[in-house]
C-alpha cells in the first residue's frame, strides 16, 4: 500500500523558488477563471477543462525544471502549458481562436503546445502522450542531450493500455521520464474507485514495473517539489523513469458541460477548503514571506491576465484563406496530389 | 548491378540510409537479434549496435508512440509493425497523433518518420494477418503513404521516405518478399508522390499497386496475345498521389482499370476513378473498371485466398469489359 509522502525540512525550497511557485499558482489560477469566465461570456467556443484546484501539481514540477526539458500534458493543459512560459497572451488568443493564438487557432482549448517553450502539447485522447513522451525521452537518452521528459495525466488513464505500454517501455529501456498522474478522483463523471482494481490507481501499480510507489499530497506544492526534484534528477541522472501519484481535487466540473453534480457535498466542502493557492499563501506568510511581496505577485499577475485577456479579445480571426491550408505538411502546404 | 530479393533490398535500404545519418534508428518486434519475422532486417543489429537497432515489446502504441516522440526530439526512427493489421491496435498514435499534430500546432512539430510495414495477402495467413490496409492510411490527412512493389523500388522510395520531413507510411507487400529483381549499385533515392510506367499501351490504362503490379503486367502481355495493348501503371505512392501520369495514360488510351488488392468499398481505385471521371470526363471512351478483392477479410485456405484477390484471368476480364 502506498503512503503519502511529504516534504522534509531539509528539502523544501529556498524562499525565492517557493515564491515563484506560488506566482506559478496564482497564474494558473486567474487564467483559468479568467478562461471561464470568457466561456460565460460567449468568446470561448467548444469545450474546455479547467485545471482550477490542481495548480499545485503543475506548479510543484515547473518549478523543477530546466528550459530544454520536455512537458506532455493532457486536454486539462491550459494550466501545465502556461507555466511552462507559454505567452499568456496567445495562450488566451488560442482559447478565443484567433490567429495570433499560440496555434494560430488550429489547436484550441485541448491542443495547445508551444515547442519553443518545452511545452511539447496538450493530447486529447487519454494516454496517447505516455509513449509520445517516452520517445522523446529516447531521444534524449540516445543523443544525450540531459533533457527530461515530464507526462502529466490524469487518474482516469491508469486504465488505458497505453498507461502499461509507455511505463513498461520506459522502464525496461531506463528512459529519462517522470510520469506524474494527478488524481482528482474522478475520471471524468465516475468516482475512480469504483472502475480501479487499486486505491492508488497510478501508486499501487508502481510495483508492477518494479518502481517505487510515490504518493503525494497534490494540494501541497512544497511536497510536490520535493517529489518532483527528486524524480526529476534521477531521471537526469540516467537511473530510470519513476511514476509519481499527486492526490488532489478538481474545483469545478471534468469540462465545460459538467455541473458535478454526482460529488458529495461534503467532499466538495472539505476539498475546497484545502484550496492549494491561499493555503499557500497563509504558509509562506506564516514562513517568513512578506506580505508586501506577495501582494505585489497577487497584483502583477492579475494585470498579466487582463493584458492577456485583451490581447486575446483584440486578435484578429484567421483568415481561412491564408491559414486553412496550410502546415499540414512540412512544405507549408496540405496538398495530397503531385 | 544486382539481383536482390525484395527481402534483402528492405536490409539494403535501411543500411543505406542508418549509415548516412546516425539520427536515423530502428525499433520493432522482433527486428534486431533475430532479424525480423519475415527475415528482412538481419545483421542490422550486428551492424548499426543495439543502441540504433533496438528490439521491443509487444506494444504496438509504445512503438509507434516513441517513434513518434523521438521524432519531436531530434531523431528520424523507423518503427516496423510487424503485419499491417496491428495499426487497428495503434491506430490513435498514427490517425490522432502523427498525423494531426503539426497541423494542431500550426507547423511547430515535425514528424519526420517512418512506418514499415508488412501487408497484404497472398501467403495464407487468414483474416488478421493478411489485410491490405494501404487505404486505411490513405484516409488520413498528414499521412504519405507509398508502397514499393519491386526490390529497386523498395530501396529508393524508402530512402526518400526516411529523408522525407513528414510522416511516411512504406506498405511492403508480404507475398513478394521472395520475389527478386536488379538494383542499380550505389547509393538510390526516388521520388516520393511518383507513380511508374511499367508497360505502354494504347487501348487501356491498367493502374495497379503493390503485389498487384506483377499480375497487372502479366495480364497486359496475356492482352496483347489478343491484340489489345494496355499501358500498365504502378502508382506508388498514394499520397502524395501523382495523377497526372494517371490522367495522361486515360486521356491516351480512353479506358481505365484499376487493380486493388483492397477490398471493394473506398478503396484507392475508387479516389482515382473519382479524379478521372473529373477531370479526364471527356477522355473517357468506356466504363471504369475496378477489379478488387470482394468486401470481405481474407479467408486462409489456399483455394478461397486466391479466389478472393484479383488474378491475372480477372484483370484481363476487368480490362476486356473496360474496352468493350
Amino acid at each position: 500500500m502506498a503512503k503519502t509522502e511529504t516534504a522534509d525540512r531539509s528539502e523544501v525550497a529556498d524562499l525565492e523558488t517557493r515564491l515563484s511557485i506560488y506566482r506559478m499558482m496564482q497564474e494558473g489560477r486567474l487564467f483559468e477563471k479568467r478562461a471561464h469566465d470568457l466561456f460565460l461570456e460567449g468568446l470561448v467556443k467548444g469545450t474546455s477543462h479547467l485545471g482550477l484546484g490542481q495548480e499545485a501539481v503543475a506548479a510543484g514540477f515547473a518549478a523543477a525544471l530546466r528550459p530544454k526539458d520536455m512537458v506532455f500534458c493532457t486536454y486539462r493543459g491550459h494550466v501545465h502549458t502556461l507555466l511552462r512560459g507559454a505567452p499568456m497572451g496567445a495562450l488566451m488568443a488560442e482559447l478565443l481562436g484567433r490567429a495570433n493564438g499560440i496555434c494560430g487557432g488550429k489547436g484550441g482549448s485541448m491542443h495547445l503546445t508551444d515547442v519553443e517553450h518545452g511545452a511539447m502539447g496538450s493530447y486529447a485522447i487519454v494516454g496517447a502522450h505516455m509513449p509520445i513522451a517516452a520517445g522523446a525521452a529516447w531521444a534524449a537518452q540516445v543523443r544525450g542531450t540531459d533533457q527530461v521528459a515530464i507526462c502529466f495525466f490524469g487518474d482516469g488513464t491508469t486504465n488505458i493500455g497505453a498507461f502499461h505500454e509507455a511505463i513498461n517501455l520506459a522502464v525496461v529501456w531506463k528512459l529519462p521520464v517522470v510520469f506524474v498522474c494527478e488524481n482528482n478522483l474522478y475520471m471524468e463523471y465516475t468516482p475512480i474507485g469504483e472502475v480501479t482494481a487499486v486505491e492508488h490507481p497510478a501508486a499501487d501499480r508502481a510495483s508492477a514495473y518494479g518502481l517505487e510507489p510515490i504518493l503525494v499530497d497534490g494540494n501541497d506544492p512544497d511536497a510536490v517539489h520535493a517529489a518532483a526534484v527528486r524524480a526529476v534528477g534521477r531521471a537526469r541522472a540516467g537511473d530510470g523513469p519513476s511514476l509519481v501519484e499527486a492526490v488532489t481535487y478538481r474545483h469545478g466540473g471534468h469540462s465545460r458541460a459538467d455541473p458535478a453534480k454526482y460529488r458529495p457535498e461534503d467532499e466538495v466542502k472539505e476539498w475546497l477548503a484545502r484550496d492549494p493557492v491561499p493555503m499557500y499563501r497563509e504558509r509562506l506568510a506564516a514562513e517568513g514571506a512578506d506580505e508586501d511581496i506577495l501582494g505585489r505577485i497577487d497584483r502583477e499577475v492579475a494585470e498579466a491576465v487582463d493584458r492577456a485577456t485583451e490581447e486575446a479579445k483584440s486578435g484578429p480571426f484567421p483568415d481561412p484563406d491564408e491559414s486553412l491550408l496550410t502546415e499540414l505538411w512540412a512544405d507549408g502546404g496540405s496538398s495530397w496530389r503531385n | 548491378m544486382a539481383e536482390l530479393s525484395y527481402r534483402e533490398a528492405v536490409a539494403r535500404a535501411i543500411t543505406q540510409e542508418m549509415e548516412r545519418d546516425e539520427t536515423v534508428l530502428f525499433i520493432g518486434e522482433d527486428v534486431a537479434a533475430a532479424g525480423g519475422v519475415f527475415k528482412t532486417t538481419e545483421g542490422l543489429q550486428d551492424r548499426f549496435g543495439p543502441k540504433r537497432v533496438r528490439d521491443t515489446p509487444i506494444s504496438e502504441q509504445a512503438v509507434i508512440g516513441a517513434a513518434m516522440g523521438a521524432a519531436m526530439n531530434g531523431l528520424r526512427p523507423i518503427a516496423e509493425l510487424m503485419f499491417s493489421d496491428f495499426f487497428a491496435v495503434c491506430w490513435d498514435i498514427v490517425a490522432n497523433q502523427i498525423a494531426k499534430t503539426r497541423y494542431m500546432t500550426n507547423g511547430q512539430v515535425a514528424l519526420p518518420l517512418v512506418i514499415r510495414t508488412a501487408n497484404g495477402g497472398g501467403v495464407r495467413f487468414g483474416a488478421q494477418h493478411s489485410q491490405s490496409v494501404e487505404t486505411w492510411m490513405m484516409g488520413i490527412p498528414g499521412l504519405k503513404v507509398v508502397v514499393p512493389s519491386t526490390p529497386e523500388d523498395m530501396v529508393g522510395l524508402f530512402a526518400a521516405a526516411v529523408r522525407d520531413p513528414d510522416p511516411v507510411i512504406v506498405v511492403e507487400p508480404k507475398v513478394l518478399y521472395s520475389s527478386k529483381g536488379e538494383v542499380s549499385d550505389g547509393e538510390i533515392v526516388d521520388k516520393l508522390g511518383t507513380a511508374k510506367m511499367v508497360r505502354e499501351g494504347d487501348d487501356v490504362t491498367i493502374v495497379s499497386l503493390g503485389a498487384m503490379v506483377p499480375k497487372a503486367s502479366e495480364a497486359a502481355e496475356q492482352l496483347a496475345g489478343d491484340g489489345v495493348s494496355a499501358e500498365v501503371i504502378d502508382v506508388r505512392s498514394l499520397v502524395p498521389l501523382d495523377v497526372g501520369t494517371i490522367t495522361s495514360s486515360v486521356e491516351k488510351t480512353g479506358h481505365l482499370v484499376t487493380v486493388e488488392e483492397n477490398p471493394r468499398l473506398c478503396g484507392w481505385g475508387a479516389e482515382i476513378a473519382s479524379i478521372v471521371a473529373d477531370e479526364s470526363f471527356f477522355s473517357l471512351d468506356g466504363p471504369i473498371v475496378r477489379v478488387t478483392t470482394p468486401h470481405l477479410p481474407l479467408p486462409a485456405a489456399d483455394v478461397l485466398e486466391d479466389a478472393a484477390i484479383p488474378s491475372v484471368e480477372r484483370i484481363v476480364e476487368g480490362a476486356r469489359r473496360a474496352v468493350a
